[in-house]
């Protein structure tokens, strides 16, 4: 059984209280606080560069977690996913500037927005299955990108839209040190809501959705509903994450938010970990990071004879594009529960040392 | 297992079908069958393969909809309703073919089965803390343990459902069902593939879900022994008509029974006593 969870000897739970807590140790618990707070020190010590890459990952993983939802935990398939970003991020913008609202209420508003977007798409979606989904789900991605560069009241049109920059009681979030924290709070609870919602009576009866469909619905599951709810709250996590982006880049174009984007997502959420929360998390931070350890790498070649033999200055962009190819189909052939699942072996292998199991 | 048949559950009727027919196109799976089940009851549906009876429990649990005829639940017309509307009128089932939640674990798989007592929705749930939310779920954890004890899983609550083996499974399954807390529940085939010792523990629960749990059970099942020793009352369906009906004696005694069983014969040869082959 390769699920045992790892708790250590003589842990015993004696209340149902302890045994649904979020992390199944007192240890693991302090350890993911400890996490926070290192991060939450991190500006003090990071330059731009790297705080540039934590904030993506925050917002990517936010959209990337609502995505997971969707596909990973009921079983649906969505390959718009980045209209839904793109629609959170001119939502924010747009309710900003139209109507004054400050930024810090712009952001739920639009994200609240996105669901309704995303449940009229999830209306066809809730009785179409696997191949099918798919292609109306890519119908949703080109509407929604057409949409953003005709609708020039809601978008600007091809000019692209400013946005405001995040502030609080007059205090202004336009630097990435300041920007970041915003990010990391929404990363937190974005995650944590999450948690909490697989843990509970709607998040099991979409992955009975997923696992068993005629037989959840004997369980008394209304499969449309869910199936609907899957992409409203996978909308909604897009929309939040896009907002996010918007704000901190203080700049919407309509190009960014291609198929291209979308097959991304998916990516993160194959390599982090199909139905994992923290793979979502796991997924986003390795496709951020790995072009960034290609370009370090191909730095650090510079002048070697691999470099004179593959050019590697002038073949880098292609060369990451195929790098995320090439990992997405190692992840799909050697690890299918994909870094979560991996986490969970190392994880197991040191504790269990130098016994394998 | 020698519990004497005697004619349990009262006279109201909780669930009744009225001249069910079901066809498939040319096929025709059910052919006016009526029939009711008393409130209380421990009821089989047995016939040969493929005489209806699976069709027969779709129909009451609401994954086929009859093509003609009628099915009343505690004296409601639920014809047109879908499976989760059942459920939430108190039908629970559970499968011929295992049917479990098969990446969940054990206790989640029971879980799904309070989605209707349940009372958090996705807001709620997600805002755990401060909605009592994480009370609720508490408080049905208690009582899924409950019946995680009556089944005697306790050793695979927190196992993921696909890893485990198939009488286990079965368990799970009608814990799974149980979890409705179902004023009927529908056993499709408990027995099928267990052996004499599993059969023996299932045999149990389903008379003590009946007993002491106040259920009506229907059961579809194969092995006649079991479904002689432990029905109140039994049909009898072949090429989807309802052939008999009544007491497993007298069912077990009726000539068109043994017919649909073990064939007729080409020629008239006086049969010896065939009486024991069919129990």
């Amino acid at each position: 059984m390769t699920t045992t969870s790892m708790i250590p000897c003589g842990d015993f739970k004696t209340r149902y209280a302890t045994d649904t807590t979020i992390f199944p140790t007192v240890t693991s618990r302090n350890f993911a606080i400890l996490g926070i707070v290192l991060l939450a020190v991190a500006p003090a010590f990071l330059d731009r560069y790297w705080l540039n890459l934590l904030i993506q990952i925050g917002y990517l993983g936010i959209a990337a977690l609502g995505l997971n939802i969707l596909v990973g935990f009921t079983g649906q398939i969505s390959i718009g996913h980045s209209a839904f970003f793109g629609f959170g991020a001119f939502a924010s913008a747009w309710i900003n500037n139209r109507f004054g609202i400050p930024v810090a209420l712009a952001i739920p508003l639009a994200g609240v927005l996105t669901t309704a977007v995303g449940m009229i798409f999830g209306v066809p979606a809730a009785r179409l299955k696997g191949l099918y989904l798919a292609i109306a789900t890519l119908a949703a991605q080109y509407i929604l990108q057409d949409f953003f560069a005709r609708a020039n009241w809601f978008t600007g049109g091809v000019a692209g839209t400013i946005a405001e920059p995040f502030s609080l009681f007059g205090f202004v979030f336009d630097t990435d040190g300041r920007y970041f924290y915003v990010v990391l709070f929404y990363m937190v609870v974005m995650y944590l809501l999450a948690t909490n919602l697989m843990r509970t009576r709607d998040g099991r009866a979409l992955v009975a959705v997923r696992d068993h469909y005629l037989s959840a619905e004997m369980m008394g599951i209304n499969l449309t509903k869910y199936r609907t709810m899957s992409f409203g709250i996978s909308a909604f996590y897009a929309g939040i994450g896009g907002a996010l982006y918007a704000h901190y880049l203080q700049f919407v174009s309509v190009e960014g938010f291609t198929i291209l984007f979308s097959i991304q997502f998916l990516g993160m959420i194959i390599i982090g970990g199909l139905g994992s929360i923290m793979g979502s998390l796991m997924g986003t931070a390795f496709m951020v990071l790995l072009p960034e350890l290609m370009q370090a790498s191909t730095d650090l070649l510079s002048g070697t004879a691999v470099d004179r033999m593959l050019n590697l200055k002038d073949s880098i962009a292609f060369l990451r594009e195929m790098a995320i190819g090439v990992v997405i189909i190692l992840f799909l052939v050697f690890e299918p529960d994909g870094l979560a699942h991996r986490w969970k072996q190392i994880k197991a292998y040191w504790k269990l040392y130098p016994f394998s199991h | 297992m020698n519990a004497p048949p005697v004619t349990g559950g009262t006279d109201t009727p909780i669930f009744e079908a009225r001249d069910v027919s079901l066809r498939f196109g040319g096929v025709r799976a059910l052919t006016d069958v009526s029939f009711s089940i008393r409130k209380g009851e421990l009821f089989s549906i047995i016939g040969p393969n493929g005489a209806g009876k699976t069709s027969m429990v779709n129909c009451i649990s609401g994954r086929y909809r009859p093509t003609d005829g009628k099915v009343f639940f505690k004296g409601q017309d639920v014809t047109p309703m879908a499976p989760n509307q059942r459920a939430a009128l108190g039908i629970g089932r559970t499968f011929q073919n295992l049917a479990l939640f098969g990446h969940m674990t054990v206790l989640d798989n029971i879980m799904v089965g309070r989605h209707n007592q349940l009372k958090n929705n996705f807001l709620t749930g997600a805002l755990y803390w401060f909605t009592g939310a994480r009370k609720e779920e508490l408080a049905h954890r208690r009582e899924v343990e409950e019946i995680i004890d009556f089944l005697e899983i306790q050793h695979v609550r927190k196992a993921t459902a696909g890893t485990l083996s198939y009488g286990l499974r079965k368990r799970v399954e009608l814990a799974r069902a149980v979890a409705l807390k179902p004023d009927l529940i529908l056993l499709d085939e408990p027995m099928a593939g267990m052996n004499l010792e599993e059969k023996e523990d299932m045999a149990r629960y389903i008379v003590d879900l009946n007993e002491e749990w106040g259920m009506t059970v229907v059961m579809i099942e194969h092995d006649m022994g079991v479904v002689m020793d432990i029905s109140h009352r039994v049909i009898v369906l072949d090429f989807g008509r309802k052939i008999a009906e009544g007491k497993p004696e007298e069912v077990l005694a009726d000539p068109r029974v043994r017919s649909a069983y073990l064939g007729e014969d080409d020629v008239e040869v006086a049969p010896a006593a065939p009486q024991q082959e069919v129990a």
